[in-house]
């Protein structure tokens, strides 16, 4: 009968909590990168000249039909053949931004598609110019439409981060196997990264709630229902009716 | 084979690829019915097993494919077995599937307009009998873009395989790569060989989407 040990696991505790920051750190950075790249490709694939939106759709698709673990080998094994040299951790977040750019591109020009043709028109009305207009009248609410798909995007890139231990990063997985190789307790191990995991991922939906609340006032005003702010507001709503009384 | 990549290193990526496939069909027969075992107790009416089911998604589809993998691999071997990498794979991603199929086939469910359950239980049918003449047809008439669309991401999943040594396609790409010093055309060839199986599929689903006029869901 095999005995379960989670001693080496407490005792590295802190060596995987360092591996979960820089997975965090990684991921954050991809995150913010990939959705600027994945704005513009949208944006260039139903907007820009018809040369553009045709390379733009050569790669999303190339990207959405190919597993992340060989765009990352492309990018670190690969691209050093023909002069680019990159660390692992740069590598990585490369490859992170790309894939997570195309997606994220995909998903943005389902929002902007669904802008009305009518608010378009109502801006160019105003005398806007086609740049004011995207900015303004397309992306606000094409972003709005679309954030719970970009922000289960975003938990798959984190998730998926974990493969950049394939090319030696230090991440969460990464630390975890350097520490299986050091102390055998492999199953422990990968249990408590797991659980870890599952705390990014909360942690992240969490987070993107707030960014969302704070981006988005149509959020605001219908909030009630929801959980990391309905106590925050029924708190506020509390106060107000004190102050009134 | 060394210092060049030609028909060799292809006949043997498209040797490995057999192996991807395989791993993909196992993967999403087991996890299919599993994951239709799931998306029924997910729409069950006890609350208990609602819950149950929920957690298991939200745990699965919060943990990466590679750990689910590494802990089937060392969890199997926990009772002293020694594991073949296929079946820790076929495993780790039959639960994988499991997960993500169960949640879009509970959407699909949940997607059925509540009168058609209330005029199936007014002409007297069971739960089963309004499952399965009423509720399912229509559901798996909804269901059909968006699993075609998990099947993709499927394929390229079982990519994670090769990170504990099945010599399934990104792994045969890796030994080649190794040997032959040649990894821009290796990796691509590889690349290549993954998008020429799930373009099609990609294409086949957003038809399917279009022709059912189903809103689109990524």
């Amino acid at each position: 009968m095999y005995h379960f040990n989670f001693t080496p696991v407490f005792r590295k505790f802190p060596e995987i909590l360092s591996g979960a920051l820089l997975t965090l750190i990684i991921s954050s950075l991809a995150i913010l990168l990939g959705f600027a790249v994945g704005v513009v490709c949208a944006l260039l694939r139903t907007n820009g000249p018809k040369p553009l939106r045709t390379l733009v759709s050569i790669y999303v698709e190339a990207v959405r039909n190919t597993p992340f673990l060989v765009q990352l080998f492309i990018v670190y094994f690969a691209l050093p053949t023909i002069g680019i040299r990159l660390t692992a951790v740069e590598a990585g977040i490369l490859a992170m931004v790309a894939n997570l750019g195309a997606y994220a591109a995909e998903i943005v020009r389902a929002g902007i598609e669904a802008v009305h043709r009518l608010q378009i028109e109502a801006g160019a009305a105003l005398g806007m110019s086609r740049l004011q207009i995207l900015r303004h009248v397309v992306l606000p609410p094409a972003i709005e439409a679309v954030y719970p798909s970009l922000t289960s995007q975003f938990i798959l890139m984190m998730l998926a981060s974990s493969l950049l231990s394939a090319i030696s990063v230090n991440e969460l997985t990464g630390v975890a196997q350097l520490l299986t190789s050091l102390t055998f307790r492999s199953f422990e191990i990968y249990f408590t990264i797991g659980v870890l995991y599952i705390v990014l991922t909360l942690l992240l939906k969490a987070a993107f709630q707030v960014i969302g609340f704070a981006s988005f006032k149509r959020w605001r005003r219908l909030g009630g229902a929801n959980l990391v702010f309905a106590p925050v507001q029924r708190f506020r709503r509390m106060l107000e009716s004190a102050r009134n009384a | 084979m060394f210092g060049q990549f030609g028909w060799h290193a292809i006949t043997l990526l498209l040797i490995a690829a057999r192996w991807t496939v395989l791993l993909s069909v196992l993967a999403f027969a087991l996890g299919g019915l599993a994951g239709f075992a799931v998306a029924l107790v997910r729409t069950s009416r006890s609350p208990v097993s609602r819950t149950i089911t929920a957690a298991y998604i939200e745990i699965v589809q919060g943990t990466p494919v590679l750990i689910l993998l590494f802990l089937a691999y060392f969890g199997v071997a926990l009772i002293g077995i020694d594991v073949p990498p296929l079946l820790a794979a076929s495993i780790a991603l039959t639960v994988f599937s499991s997960a993500y199929l169960g949640e879009i086939w509970r959407g699909c469910i949940d997607a059925i307009p509540r009168a058609q359950w209330e005029a199936s239980e007014s002409l007297g049918m069971t739960r089963w009998q309004q499952l399965r003449h009423i509720i399912l047809p229509q559901a798996f008439r909804i269901s059909l873009p968006p699993t075609v669309g998990f099947l993709v991401q499927l394929i390229k999943n079982t990519s994670v395989a090769s990170l504990i040594s099945l010599v399934e396609l990104t792994r045969e790409g890796q030994l080649i790569a190794n040997a032959n010093f040649r990894p821009l055309p290796t990796y691509v060839a590889v690349a290549l060989i993954y998008f020429v199986l799930c373009f099609p599929l990609s294409k086949y689903s957003q038809s399917l989407e279009r022709r059912l006029h189903v809103g689109r869901q990524s």
